[in-house]
């Protein structure tokens, strides 16, 4: 674990220093990141301009579930994201040039092309979730501020976990990484809203099927103090560390499987 | 026990592939590739060992088993004592591998950087790397380009880095694949050099795939042939003439035009152009009872022996194989 975190930051360095070979790109990129994610929510408020409330819920406690949102999917994105390259490594052939050194493949993946630019959405969704902070009259006890935290870390690793699981199925399917986005970026998006927004059924799926809800409509709603749409016992709000652990042992299984697979039919 | 059998072990190893092909709107055919059918060889640590064969007859699958990216379906495999399938990342600290077509280099970076990479993620001791990098610097004529980009650097100055790269960490045994594959013929020369260099003074186990024949005859005493997936011919360079039935040529010249000479036993006619005449005889036999046959019964001015080309001795396997 610990030569492998080496490795990730070993190769993360490479990136950065390649990055710094083009540094106007970079800061124009990561300027244009963080414009670009800034305007996402920008779109929230302005919808705000014309209602008070979204399925019950105020500009700020909607910049809660926004900006933790953002910010876990953001560190997920930073680290993990861009394993969807997986399949055209696979299909161009360099999959084998990582299979031959002494540091675990998935490490290697994830940091490949690591973009450093990508700070720019873990930013803003810091300076929303702030704001929303600011705004909001949150009784704060030890739970909830327990809670903060357990919630942005746990939510980070379910999106990578998600990000990890997507990148092991592009080794069947090597243009998968459409099906990915969905999970990811389409998730991202959809928890930004409340979830009385959604139909239940909606919901329902999406706490069960992919446990993204746990990132943070349960634990944020009850920092909000407010119940949750389906009437799940209120335990389940703290699940969410237990949820991102068994997220992530299933992304290990079903990558280890993919390299497998990978490894037995070399295509 | 290992070290006595062989440094490099592969008996009766096999690679299937399923392939799924479309037959159809929504039918899919599913068909079995062997790739790689029973294969058994043996290399002794610190031998220099050819592999060839045509596009796809099973090369780079092998050396994928051989390095432990792709499983075998059946067989044993081991190298330096260790199965590759099972112990990836251990033996990658014991062996080097070059893709020709590949580079394992940082575009965007000077090739120092890239080797500084290669320090740490094998965790070379300073000493060894200071002395490697040396080496490497000096024999692969590398001084001047180690603070280039690798994207400036041609593709013959890459794939000298990317050798270098490749020997950093000490490799017991290097594979390369197609190591000299679109390469000019100073850096063919200078990358030959090397590897006669490397294998001669660290006793590193060199396997090389090519398409390249002269990188054989340069380099490798010892010449696997593979095709369709089995080894159709291992040992020395000269016994492949006489499995290709490879034939050696007497050219002479006569003083006048004559009708071609047959009745030389051993040696038959080729082609007559005027004075001058072809004579084949098998590649296995001496040339000189022929040429005092020739002398004999004709005027001979001038003759020379041409020795057969090595590329159509393998050409012609291959032909005998597909025959089949």
């Amino acid at each position: 674990m610990v030569d492998a975190t080496r490795a990730y930051f070993l190769i993360v360095g490479m990136w950065v220093r390649s990055t710094m070979a083009y540094r106007l790109s970079f800061v124009m990129m990561t300027l244009g990141n963080f414009a670009m994610t800034g305007l996402d929510f920008v779109a929230v408020a302005i919808m705000f301009s014309h209602i008070d409330a979204l399925g019950g819920f105020t500009l700020p406690e909607v910049a809660l579930l926004y900006g933790t949102t953002s910010t876990s999917f953001g560190l997920a994105d930073l680290a993990f994201g861009n394993m969807d390259r997986v399949g055209r490594r696979v299909r161009d052939g360099t999959m084998d040039t990582l299979l031959v050194r002494p540091v675990p493949v998935l490490v290697q993946v994830a940091a490949d092309r690591f973009a450093l630019r990508r700070l720019g959405r873990v930013t803003q969704g810091a300076v929303v979730t702030a704001w929303a902070l600011l705004r909001l009259d949150v009784d704060w006890t030890p739970v909830t501020v327990l809670l903060m935290p357990m919630m942005l870390v746990s939510g980070a690793v379910i999106f990578s976990a998600v990000f990890v699981a997507g990148a092991a199925f592009q080794f069947r399917a090597n243009d998968a990484s459409e099906v990915q986005n969905a999970f990811t970026y389409g998730g991202a998006t959809l928890l930004q809203y409340p979830p009385t927004v959604f139909g239940t059924d909606l919901v329902r799926g999406v706490t069960f099927v992919v446990p993204l809800a746990f990132v943070n409509w349960l634990p944020a709603l009850r920092v909000l103090g407010r119940d949750d749409p389906l009437g799940l016992p209120g335990w389940v709000d703290f699940a969410s560390p237990a949820v991102a652990l068994l997220c992530a042992a299933l992304a290990g299984v079903a990558w280890r499987v993919g390299l497998r697979g990978y490894r037995s039919t070399g295509s | 026990m290992g070290r006595v059998d062989g440094f490099i072990e592969l008996e009766g190893v096999e690679k299937v592939f399923q392939v799924r092909r479309r037959a159809g709107l929504l039918r899919r055919e599913r068909r079995e590739v062997r790739a790689v059918d029973g294969i058994d060889f043996r290399v002794p640590r610190g031998e220099m060992v050819g592999y060839i064969g045509p596009n796809g007859a099973g090369k780079s699958t092998t050396i994928k088993m051989l390095t432990g990216i792709l499983t075998p379906s059946a067989g044993r495999l081991r190298v330096a004592g260790i199965d590759p399938s099972r112990e990836r990342t251990r033996l990658a600290r014991r062996i080097g591998v070059v893709f020709g077509q590949r580079t394992t280099l940082w575009w965007d970076l000077p090739l120092r950087d890239s080797y500084g990479l290669v320090r740490r993620m094998y965790r070379i001791p300073d000493s060894r790397y200071r002395a490697n990098l040396e080496r490497c610097v000096e024999l692969l004529d590398l001084g001047a380009l180690l603070d280039v980009p690798v994207r400036q650097l041609s593709l013959g100055q890459r794939m000298r880095g990317d050798i270098a790269a490749a020997l950093l960490h000490d490799p017991e045994v290097l594979y390369l694949d197609e190591p000299t594959i679109g390469l000019d013929v100073v850096s063919k020369a200078k990358v030959r050099e090397f590897l006669r260099d490397v294998n001669a003074e660290q006793g590193t186990t060199v396997l090389l795939t090519t398409h390249d024949l002269t990188d054989i005859e340069q380099l490798c005493k010892r010449v696997m042939v593979i095709d369709h997936g089995r080894l159709v011919y291992d040992g020395g360079l000269d016994g492949l003439h006489a499995v290709g039935e490879s034939e050696r040529t007497l050219v002479v010249d006569l003083e006048r035009e004559l009708p071609p000479i047959d009745d030389v036993p051993g040696a038959r006619p080729v082609k007559v152009e005027g004075p001058r005449q072809w004579l084949a005889f098998p590649a296995t036999r001496s040339a000189a009872p022929i040429v005092a046959a020739v002398a004999e019964r004709y005027p001979l001015v001038d003759l020379s022996v041409r020795e057969p080309d090595i590329e159509e001795v393998i050409a012609r396997m291959y032909a005998d194989r597909s025959a089949l």
